[in-house]
């Protein structure tokens, strides 16, 4: 592999390891600059784990409140809900 | 996005901007709407499952299947049924295996460079962050009515 393409690569894979901790959320952004990559991966990581957690537990608070409402009331909730978000 | 493309060798030629927020909310109602009127009112896990799987099948046809990581999960979803186990394709790249814990996480991310898999990391979670938000905004306005 060439050296001017190695360094093409590492400037591209860089900004995209940026544009991944612009995405974090404040709290796991730990402080001012850039961190090394092999942390903001980890945190990356981390992320993607709370979100998956967070789908599961959503999902789980969804389906009580669907059991409690008819049919009916609960598309018409939940198309309200959209329209105030 | 073209010299993006081309350096990272990423064969997409239709980058996406990430599903407009209207978009994924008209499919999940639909399908919560759907699970709504063909789960038994009993089963209330059952129903958590199938609102979860209507949560990722929503975001990854909303992304369409420009993307790696929704085309991942399309897959998984369609054969569900079956179960395989499918042995992760091995890449020897000069950049090596880099970030194993995150090819784990991001849905296809097992066969991807690793160029392509920050790309597809970087939509999954907005996309992802996407859907948690109108989740939330469901339950946090379900939650305002009633007793």
């Amino acid at each position: 592999m060439s050296n001017r393409r190695s360094r093409v690569s590492e400037e591209e894979i860089n900004r995209l390891v940026s544009k991944l901790q612009s995405l974090l959320p404040e709290t796991r952004q730990r402080g001012a600059g850039r961190a090394s990559a092999a942390k903001l991966l980890k945190e990356t990581c981390n992320y993607i784990r709370s979100l998956n957690r967070d789908v599961d537990d959503l999902s789980d608070r969804l389906s009580a409140i669907m059991a409690t409402m008819d049919s009916s009331s609960a598309e018409a909730e939940m198309v309200r809900s959209l329209l105030r978000s | 996005m073209d010299s993006e493309n081309s350096a990272c060798g990423n064969p997409n030629p239709n980058p996406t901007l990430g599903p407009s927020k209207l978009m994924l909310a008209f499919r999940f109602l639909r399908a919560l709407s759907l699970v709504h009127r063909t789960t038994p009112a009993s089963s209330r896990t059952c129903r958590g499952r199938r609102i979860e799987r209507a949560a990722y099948a929503s975001m990854a046809y909303s992304a369409g299947t420009g993307r790696g990581w929704s085309r991942a999960v399309l897959r998984r979803l369609h054969h569900r049924a079956r179960r395989r186990a499918v042995a992760p394709r091995r890449l020897s790249t000069t950049a090596g295996n880099r970030a194993e814990a995150l090819r784990q996480l991001v849905p296809g991310g097992a066969g991807m460079d690793y160029c392509t898999l920050l790309e597809e990391t970087a939509d999954y979670i907005k996309c992802l962050s996407m859907q948690v938000e109108l989740m939330q905004g469901i339950v946090d306005s379900s939650s305002s009515y009633g007793p």
